[in-house]
């Protein structure tokens, strides 16, 4: 099987998601999802905490194979490429995870020339420059001789950016942005992703429940709850939805689950008491 | 309310023992595919723009081999300084204290320097190797090297592989030499004995075999603590706590697989 090229028909989407089904441990955690993102567009995967956003996320990126379905990356199934194909197309891809997942056993400036140090053949000079040009890109220039447990927060997540746009991928996912920061932080976040966007003509993928990014930044948004999709539309329409859901996640309103009382008996009383 | 059959004791004493052994022989063969797919990216990586890099393996000598050397180095002398004063206590009765020297010779090249070495990296890097990747698998470090198109056990695995493959036979070298050391300073002590001479008759009763078999021996154990100790990295779950967990039961895995493996090649090679 080989590879498509980076010049790979603009028509076609880059990322095609069709019947996704997943489960953890027996449970089913995504349904029959449906997906699919154009090239350049940034789409916000949005739902509450528990809805699959983050396991959506991860078979996105070819880290656990389906249940069913197929998961498609420039026009290539992802469950069906060979060890080769995989690794050359994981380099057409930068991931931002939550906590930042920075290699804390090296310098900040170390995270960010190590893709380039794996899969490229450059000088070690050149690495050093071409870090610091993305390192300058998340306001980052200066720091890369500090380790990952002196930055704080906002810092992470800028040089663990830095270190996903370092190969110049083609498609951008983030895992909740702006979880943990303060709300100027996470704005200067959101302008940071739609600037990358504009520079780079990147595709973005932002995992988040957090609904000021989302509209901020989204050119679609995708409503994912209980594992099933609810809606994909464009931020008004996201906005004005009159599903119940959709309305409770946005208008921050608990959810009334309705108790079986036996149910409820039950599951205290399984295997506790006399046999 | 009668009593189940699933309650009772005996069903749940054989649902866990077999669950037990399920787990044993699921974490066996996930040791071995580690090892294959080690070895696959030492042999192939190149091939693949994967190569497992030597300034990696350098560092990983010094941490696994240099480093270990001052430990080895006193246990293995005070162990052979131990097998001379009890070799020489049980053979005056019998006049014959003088062939403590074959015996310290043979016991430490063909078992104890090696069986030394084994457990002093078993409890260093065995605890080292399975905290570091326990704690990168559980802060996503682990997802994010595979989501940048790099292989973690070709990144991690196969480096700690190839210097343990060198650094043990090294190891087990400087502890045969340590305890030969250790037990010819007690002999020229207790039996009033130049040291020279002790050196001179030790290394005359020396044979090829018995370094080769403490070499293999070294070779084997090398390649278990590294399986042992990086598949319990990888399979650690649950925070600080499970995480000291994994790193407990690598040291204790680690040890108990050298001490069973040398039991087993004694078995075969002893003549």
């Amino acid at each position: 099987m080989t590879m498509p090229q980076r010049t790979s028909d603009s028509s076609r989407p880059v990322i095609e998601v069709e019947g996704l089904r997943a489960s953890w441990g027996g449970q089913p955690v995504l349904h029959d999802v449906d997906l699919s993102v154009e090239a350049g567009e940034i789409r916000v995967v949005m739902g509450g905490s528990g809805s699959g956003k983050s396991t959506l996320l991860r078979y996105l990126l070819g880290l656990h194979r389906p249940d069913a379905g197929t998961v498609r990356l420039f026009g290539e199934d992802i469950s069906r490429l060979g060890r080769r194909d995989m690794l050359a197309l994981r380099r057409r891809i930068g991931v931002s995870f939550q906590g930042g997942a920075l290699f804390n056993s090296m310098t900040v400036g170390d995270n960010v020339c190590l893709p380039l140090r794996e899969h490229t053949r450059l000088d070690e000079h050149t690495i050093r420059i071409m870090s610091r040009m993305k390192l300058e890109v998340v306001s980052l220039a200066g720091f890369e001789h500090l380790m990952p447990s002196q930055l704080s927060g906002g810092m992470v997540k800028r040089a663990a950016l830095a270190r996903a746009i370092v190969m110049d991928p083609d498609i951008l996912f983030f895992d909740e942005p702006s979880a943990g920061l303060d709300p100027v932080v996470a704005a200067d976040l959101d302008a940071l992703i739609l600037r990358l966007r504009e520079a780079m003509q990147v595709t973005i993928v932002v995992v988040t429940h957090e609904l000021d990014s989302a509209f901020a930044i989204a050119d679609r948004i995708t409503v994912l709850d209980q594992g099933r999709i609810l809606m994909t539309g464009g931020v008004d329409e996201v906005r004005n939805a009159d599903n119940e859901r959709i309305r409770n996640l946005l208008t921050r309103t608990a959810t009334d689950t309705e108790v079986d009382v036996d149910d409820y008996l039950e599951r205290l009383t399984q295997g506790v008491g006399p046999q | 309310m009668a009593a189940e059959p699933a309650a009772s004791l005996p069903y749940r004493l054989t649902g866990h023992v077999g669950r037990r052994f399920v787990q044993a022989v699921e974490e066996f063969g996930y040791g071995a595919a580690l090892l294959v797919e080690s070895l696959y990216w030492i042999v192939a990586g190149h091939w693949l723009n994967q190569p497992v890099r030597l300034r990696v393996v350098a560092a990983e000598m010094i941490d696994i081999g240099v480093s270990a050397v001052p430990v080895v180095a006193i246990l293995a002398f005070a162990n052979g300084g131990m097998m001379a004063l009890q070799g020489i206590y049980t053979l005056q009765d019998f006049g014959a204290q003088s062939q403590v020297i074959p015996g310290i010779a043979m016991s430490v090249t063909r078992e104890f320097g090696v069986l030394i070495a084994g457990i002093v990296v078993a409890g260093r890097s065995g605890s080292a190797i399975a905290a570091r990747i326990g704690t990168m698998n559980m802060s996503q470090e682990i997802d994010a090297l595979r989501v940048m198109g790099i292989e973690p056990v070709r990144y991690l695995v196969a480096p700690m592989l190839l210097a343990m493959l060198v650094m043990m036979p090294v190891l087990a070298i400087l502890a045969d030499a340590m305890a030969v050391t250790g037990g010819g300073v007690i002999t020229s002590l207790k039996l009033h004995m130049a040291l020279p001479v002790y050196f001179d008759r030790a290394l005359a009763e020396l044979v090829p075999s018995d370094i080769g078999q403490g070499l293999a021996k070294s070779f084997v154990f090398g390649v278990l603590v590294v399986v042992v100790a990086a598949g319990n990295g990888f399979i650690a779950r649950g925070g600080a706590e499970g995480l000291g967990r994994a790193t407990t039961r690598s040291v204790v895995l680690c040890i108990a697989a050298i001490v069973v493996a040398d039991m087993i090649f004694t078995l075969f090679l002893s003549r």
